[in-house]
């Protein structure tokens, strides 16, 4: 099973900005192992971030993120207290929801 | 002449890479691009999924003994993380022997919690998902614990200082067929591997900017890498034989370094190319 | 007398601003390479006797960080001269082209090297070369236009080959390895570093 991620928010005047660190491989399908072969595409395709059952980010990504992504962004509303969630998909069907209280 | 080298140069930095534009420019401003790719990675340091996992590792009962790290004393009391790292390498009276952390994780898993000497030192270095390092993860909880306090390693210990002076000895020791020793490459400032800015290990900046960023996640690996790792790796690339992980001598060096960083406030784990 | 002691003080503080000065203390050293010979395992190509020091190691090892005594390095600068072997059949000069193949190669002698595998030079880590390589280490100083500047001159060509071959001959306790004495480069590939070098084709020298 997948690590979990680390996910901070906080309130930023009236929006609310978002860190999200998530363990994973991001292999891209192009890199070749001591023996040659294809080391096989693995990597996050959907990443979605809901705050109160509605979705503020959705995002499709490709093999081109690196390792262990990081990601920031921020959305009108929010506030101290609440809950935001987020989500990723990766391309075998993993998948992984991990949640932050905002500050 | 100059001209059609630099119409060269920018020719085949258009061709790779925009960034490689920069670096034909000059050496002054290919550092400051160095500079501001690092200053890009701090925000976000994947470090901490390391030491989120250690953590974890740290607090859960382990072992056939089922016993957590709360009754290892890394110096400053059973269980105390808080500040240890900062203060070591030390001389431990249970076990005899002047220890840096990996060693005295070694030594708390062996004896307190009952796992074989040969699983201890299994995955040391982790590659990806197949083969996680729970002892990487360890020292990213434990140092990070470390954070923000002033490097004070004591040689007050005879054991300590007698560490210390082989450790100084270590550095200087050239060998193998490339007559390498650590201060072929970290004995003056300003100096470069390729465009690899090398720390002056023999100067109190130096070490202290050194050693203060230990460990650290290493971009180009994707790993977490400890400060047994950067010995283990240095080694290699002098062309020396297998630096046995947690050794005498990788201590006494250890030593050596984590002392010359002394008076420096602690800040890692840290991010790395 | 003012003046004097005021100089006297100046170099004092020259001294221990200058150098972080190990203690030249035998007795340590030698503990110091016994721990090493317990701390280190063989591995692939990388033998324990790597671990065994020759003089100048040895030398060198003792007085780093402190001023080599005059008559140590004349010591160590006579016994590697006499080591340097010249080709048998005189040709210091090989292709530049392969020379710059050498000079960019990082591999050889690791214990994660392939033994069958290339052993490079790798002149780039420490030294500018051909000015289109942007990537170089300033460890050494930098070679653009060494042919041209020393003049390509059978004195030169053989300094060059000697200095591939043994720096040491030159400039005790040299950080550059001795790449022909210790048995790193080929006779082949030193002629063609030494044609990097040497070649007034070589991009090192326009």
């Amino acid at each position: 099973m997948a690590d979990p991620m680390k996910v901070r928010a906080s309130v930023v005047g009236d929006s609310t900005e978002v860190k999200v660190l998530m363990s994973h491989e991001m292999e891209t399908g192009q890199r070749k192992d001591a023996q040659g072969k294809v080391i096989p595409a693995w990597f996050i395709q959907n990443v979605t971030a809901t705050y109160n059952g509605k979705t503020v980010l959705s995002a499709q990504w490709g093999p081109a993120v690196a390792k262990n992504p990081f990601l920031a962004f921020k959305f009108k509303g929010g506030a101290k207290g609440e809950k935001v969630q987020i989500t990723w998909t990766d391309n075998r069907g993993d998948k992984r929801t991990d949640e932050a209280t905002i500050a | 002449m100059m001209q059609n080298r630099r119409r060269l140069a920018a020719c085949m930095g258009g061709v790779a890479l925009a960034a490689f534009v920069s670096l034909a420019v000059g050496q002054g401003s290919t550092v400051d691009e160095i500079a501001k790719y690092r200053a890009a990675l701090q925000d976000g340091n994947p470090a901490e999924l390391w030491e989120a996992r250690g953590e974890d590792l740290w607090k859960k009962p382990r072992g056939p003994k089922q016993v957590a790290f709360a009754r290892c004393d890394l110096g400053l009391g059973a269980g105390v993380v808080k500040g240890a790292y900062a203060r070591m390498p030390r001389y431990f009276a249970d076990a005899g022997r002047v220890m840096d952390l990996e060693a005295r994780l070694l030594y708390c898993m062996t004896t307190q919690q009952g796992i074989s000497d040969a699983d201890a030192h299994k995955n040391l270095f982790g590659n990806g998902s197949e083969r996680k390092s729970d002892m990487e993860a360890l020292v990213a909880y434990v140092t990070s614990e470390s954070r923000g306090t002033k490097m004070d390693v004591s040689l007050d210990d005879p054991r300590v200082k007698e560490m210390y002076a082989l450790g100084e000895k270590m550095f200087y020791f050239r060998g193998g067929p490339h007559d390498f020793a650590c201060a072929t490459c970290h004995g003056e400032d300003a100096k470069r591997i390729r465009l690899q800015d090398l720390p002056n290990l023999t100067s109190k900046e130096g070490a202290q900017k050194a050693y203060t960023t230990w460990p650290a996640y290493r971009v180009s690996q994707g790993e977490l890498r400890t400060f047994q790792w950067r010995l283990y790796d240095c080694f290699r690339q002098q062309r020396f034989p297998e630096l046995v992980y947690g050794s005498d001598a990788s201590i006494a060096l250890t030593t050596f370094l984590a002392r010359n960083a002394n008076g420096a406030a602690y800040d890692a784990p840290a991010i790395k190319r | 007398m003012r003046i004097r002691t005021l100089l006297i003080l100046i170099t004092v503080t020259a001294v221990a601003a200058g150098c972080a000065s190990q203690s030249s203390d035998p007795q340590t050293s030698a503990k110091a390479a016994q721990m090493m010979k317990a701390s280190f395992k063989e591995r692939g190509q990388a033998k324990l006797d790597r671990l065994d020091q020759d003089e100048t190691q040895r030398l060198c090892s003792l007085y780093a960080g402190n001023a080599l005594p005059k008559d140590v390095a004349t010591r160590i600068e006579a016994a590697n001269l006499s080591s340097i072997k010249y080709p048998s059949d005189g040709k210091l000069v090989g292709d530049w082209k392969a020379g710059e193949k050498i000079a960019q190669e990082g591999r050889g002698k690791q214990f994660s090297d392939d033994p069958t595998g290339p052993v490079g030079a790798n002149c780039y880590a420490c030294h500018q070369l051909a000015p289109q390589e942007v990537s170089y280490g300033t460890i050494g100083p930098s070679l653009y236009l060494f042919g041209k500047t020393r003049g390509y001159t059978d004195e030169t060509r053989k300094y060059a080959w000697g200095k591939v071959f043994n720096p040491e001959a030159y400039a005790a306790c040299s950080n550059m390895p001795r790449f022909g004495h210790n048995g790193i480069l080929t006779e082949a590939q030193i002629r063609d570093v030494v044609a990097l070098l040497m070649d007034p084709a070589s991009p090192v020298n326009h």
